[in-house]
């Protein structure tokens, strides 16, 4: 029998290295890339770096830019350029943090379900399903009412809204390998389960999983922002961006700044995340043709 | 003879991007009514040069040179349009594996009138002859029938329906029989011969395997790195082979007639574009002296109408035949041993029965082959053994204990013991894990040692197959397919195994890879271990077992020792295997 087609014939390897190589060759990930680590840098070292007290008022309510304000002021007369410095923190640490937990978790369960099959797979998929029928939003409704608007609960919730489209799509990457005849080989050494699926499967399924994660990062990022905007999540007067979109609103019209600017910098920081997000796909559907 | 129906002269086939040639300047000549074998392991341009006979060049590659003459008409000369219309009526092409070339989707009939081409409106008369012409039943049902509801054999004869069914003047089979059972091959054979005499086409028959070569080619050409190292007629090139290449070849080959030493070919074949200097075959050949290092031989012609690439195939063709076999004389071990015992054993796959009461005994350091065709059931007994398979009753004892059937249920030295080596080597390894990760994961799991011992463990038993231990830190991707199966090979022996299941281990291989995997095996052997050799390759068997069970239908129809099975087959069913088993024709001194 000849060698079935498509498999690797000699010399060409997929190794993290080279994949990191090929993957930051792409211009569009490398601007990815630099929105991303703008934006982060930007909402890290603001607060930092503020002007003028973001929490303050320092002149009249949505006064026009000027010299010591550039982008004017908001609904109480605070300075927009120092809140909106001030106001990104909330998104740079919890939008990530929700992101590992909800794709860690769902990761974890589209693993295990896929390798279990049966009637594990079954109770865990249609746990997921119904998840995923609720929109997250509805969640955070429901118990941040409850508990209250805590940095917690809120990471939390994201996660878990995250969670079931992630344990679909891992299960899927997860399902050929657990019939590929290395797995087959761990059970009948008798591997425990967690060393074949942590040591044998997991290397298999982190390229899917890298894309997840960074499509995972933007969706919690538009959760948490609209979360804030509809006041269940950072409660005024403390800086955020996705608060100052709603607290400004009625100023639209005079004093349009401190609304645009903090959605420019929320959308800024997605865009990137979703270039990268586009580019590791690309490079990997070509690296993963290339292995199997 | 009658004159030359196919002429190819100068044939060149590139890499698009390198310029690097997969087939180096080819030129043959057939005669309508003949089949031409192209003989080849993987690599050799062999494929490459099939399709360039119809015009055609994989994506990445280009016909570089040459003329393809069929029945008076240069191929390579016509434009993309003509060629198309030339396809199927002076060329047909006929693929390794039908049950992809075949639209699943479409019954029979609708399959054979699009390969007719829509225009001409076929009549069902034309159609029912095309399919006896096959020798495929013609009524309404068969017609109305998909792809996947007839068997591999049945889907090939409907792939080669389709190539003649407007009368070509040239057929390219490129490995036709491979996926099949030996019966069926044979028949396919058979009908290939057939079909070329009748209808007076030439064909061109691609394969791997010398001995189908031998049975069904007039003439032969044996390509090597691109080039044609010899070409002749079939009996002649396979009985006195004068090219160095061609003699290691066949010395590779296992033979069903007798058990002999098979000799591997030192060396990896080149890569397509790793020109060097003098004869491609040089830095393998067991003759090469220093002129063949520095200029490229020509391709000669010697006496007897046959062409040799070899600066010395006059010295060779006079020295006798180093495929003179060496009998090897390994002690069988007598009777039903009970190392392992297998008793009543069946098997249920979906609720279908697919084992039926399976009995048999293995005696320590013995080798026992469990031969069967697709469907007999030894894919399944192998999954039962190593008790990966759910549905099943029968009782095991390993090493004079009980062993439950299935492996979570095993004690942690039998799961250990027990080692088992899978058919497809690319699929055994962790392709995203180095040689290395491989290799100390069971060492570091199964014997509890420490991150130094395993990796030493891990150098050891790559000594023992006889790998580099610099491919430690390689990954499966890099290495050939031999080489992943003596990796494959030397994990199981990683967990000091006592008995080992191999499934098929060297049917995707090549014969003279096949024939270094098969002696390295021998060699455990020597060692003490025992060996379950699970193949429906019966030369490979005849080189290996000691003891023999033959499965049909999920039952042992017949078992004893190798040589008494496959020398004086009692059951109807292992005489027919025999005899459809084609071997290569014994060389003859000079």
């Amino acid at each position: 029998m000849d060698i079935p087609s498509g498999s690797p014939t000699a010399g060409r390897a997929s190794r993290a290295p080279g994949m990191a190589r090929r993957f930051l060759r792409s211009g569009q990930v490398r601007l990815g890339v630099g929105l991303v680590l703008a934006t982060t840098a930007f909402a890290l070292l603001g607060p930092l770096l503020t002007p003028f007290d973001p929490l303050r008022s320092v002149s009249m309510a949505y006064a026009p830019p000027d010299a010591a304000h550039p982008l004017g002021t908001d609904n109480l007369g605070r300075d927009v350029l120092s809140r909106l410095m001030a106001g990104g923190i909330h998104l740079a640490w919890m939008a990530p943090a929700a992101a590992i937990l909800g794709v860690g978790s769902g990761a974890a369960i589209g693993m295990i379900a896929a390798f279990r099959g049966g009637i594990v797979d079954a109770v865990l998929m249609r746990t997921m399903d119904v998840l995923l029928a609720f929109p997250g939003i509805l969640f955070a409704l429901l118990f941040v009412s409850i508990v209250g608007p805590q940095p917690w609960l809120l990471i939390l919730i994201t996660a878990i809204a995250l969670m079931p489209g992630c344990a679909r799509v891992i299960r899927g990457a997860t399902l050929p390998f657990t019939a590929s005849e290395f797995v087959l080989w761990g059970r009948a050494v008798g591997l425990a389960p967690r060393r074949i699926l942590v040591g044998e499967i997991l290397p298999n399924v982190t390229s899917p999983l890298m894309v997840e994660f960074g499509i995972r990062l933007m969706l919690a990022v538009g959760l948490l922002a609209s979360l804030s905007f509809i006041g269940y999540g950072i409660q005024a007067p403390t800086p955020d961006w996705g608060l100052m979109v709603s607290e400004n609103r009625s100023g639209l019209s005079i004093q349009p700044l401190a609304v645009v600017a903090p959605i420019i910098f929320i959308v800024l920081y997605t865009v990137g995340g979703n270039l990268i997000a586009e580019g590791a796909a690309r490079v990997i559907g070509r690296t993963e043709g290339k292995v199997r | 003879m009658t004159g030359s129906e196919v002429e190819v002269s100068g044939l060149e086939v590139a890499v698009e991007a390198t310029g690097a040639l997969i087939v180096d300047d080819v030129s043959l000549r057939l005669a309508s009514g003949h089949v031409m074998g192209v003989v080849g392991e993987s690599g050799s341009g062999k494929s490459t040069l099939a399709l360039a006979m119809l015009g055609y060049a994989k994506q990445g590659a280009r016909i570089s040179a040459g003329h393809v003459v069929v029945d008076g008409v240069d191929l390579l000369s016509l434009s993309e349009r003509e060629l198309r219309a030339v396809r199927g009526r002076k060329v047909a092409y006929v693929p390794q594996d039908p049950a992809t070339a075949l639209n699943p989707a479409l019954s029979i009939r609708t399959q054979l009138t699009e390969g007719l081409g829509r225009r001409r409106e076929v009549s069902l008369p034309a159609l029912r002859e095309l399919l006896r012409a096959v020798g495929l039943p013609d009524d309404d049902g068969f017609l109305k029938r998909r792809p996947r509801e007839l068997s591999g054999g049945q889907q090939q004869r409907i792939a080669i329906a389709m190539a003649i069914a407007a009368d070509p003047r040239l057929v390219v089979f490129d490995e036709p029989t491979t996926g099949l059972d030996v019966s069926t091959q044979a028949r396919v054979l058979e009908l290939v011969r057939r079909l070329c005499r009748e209808r007076s086409m030439a064909a061109v028959y691609v394969s791997h395997d010398l001995a189908v070569v031998a049975d069904v080619a007039d003439t032969v050409i044996v390509m090597y790195a691109g080039q044609v190292v010899e070409a002749g007629p079939t009996r002649d090139v396979i009985t006195r082979p004068n090219h160095p290449y061609t003699r290691a070849l066949l010395a590779a080959v296992p033979s069903v007639g007798e058990r002999h030493r098979l000799i591997p070919i030192r060396g990896r074949a080149p890569a397509v574009g790793d020109a060097t200097p003098g004869c491609s075959y040089a830095p393998r050949c067991g003759f090469a002296i220093d002129a063949c290092r520095t200029a490229d031989p020509p391709l000669a012609a010697t006496s007897g109408g046959r062409l040799v690439r070899c600066i010395r195939h006059e010295e060779l063709a006079a020295k006798p035949s180093v495929t003179d076999r060496v009998p090897d004389l390994r002690a069988a071990a007598a009777g039903d041993g009970d190392f392992l015992r297998v008793s009543g054993l069946s098997a249920y796959y979906a609720g279908r029965q697919v084992l039926s009461d399976v009995s048999f005994g293995l005696a320590r350091g013995e080798c026992l082959a469990v031969v069967g065709e697709s469907g007999s059931g030894k894919t399944t007994m192998s999954r039962c053994l190593i008790g990966l398979h759910g549905e099943q009753e029968g009782d095991y004892r390993f090493d004079g204990a009980a062993m439950p059937a299935r492996a979570e249920r095993r004690s942690a030295s039998t799961r250990r013991q027990l080692q088992y080596v899978f058919q497809n080597p690319y699929g055994s390894l962790n392709p995203r894990r180095s040689i290395e990760q491989n290799l100390t994961a069971p060492t570091r799991d199964l014997l509890g040692m420490d991150a130094e011992a395993s990796r030493r463990r891990a150098r050891e038993v790559l000594d023992r197959v006889e790998i580099p231990a610099a491919l430690l830190a390689r990954y499966p991707g890099e290495l050939s397919g031999g080489q992943l199966q003596r990796v494959a090979i030397a994990r199981a022996l990683a967990c000091e195994p006592k008995l080992l299941l191999c499934d098929e281990v060297t049917s995707a291989l090549d014969v003279s890879v096949q024939a270094s995997v098969v002696e390295l095996l021998r060699s455990l052997l020597d060692d003490g271990l025992s060996m379950i050799f699970v193949t429906h390759n019966l030369a490979v068997v005849r080189s290996i077992a000691d003891r023999v069970i033959v499965l049909n239908g999920g039952r042992i129809v017949e078992s004893g020792g190798t040589e008494e099975v496959l020398s004086a087959p009692t059951h109807p069913y292992t005489q027919a295997l025999m005899t459809d088993t084609l071997d290569v024709p014994k060389s003859t001194s000079i």
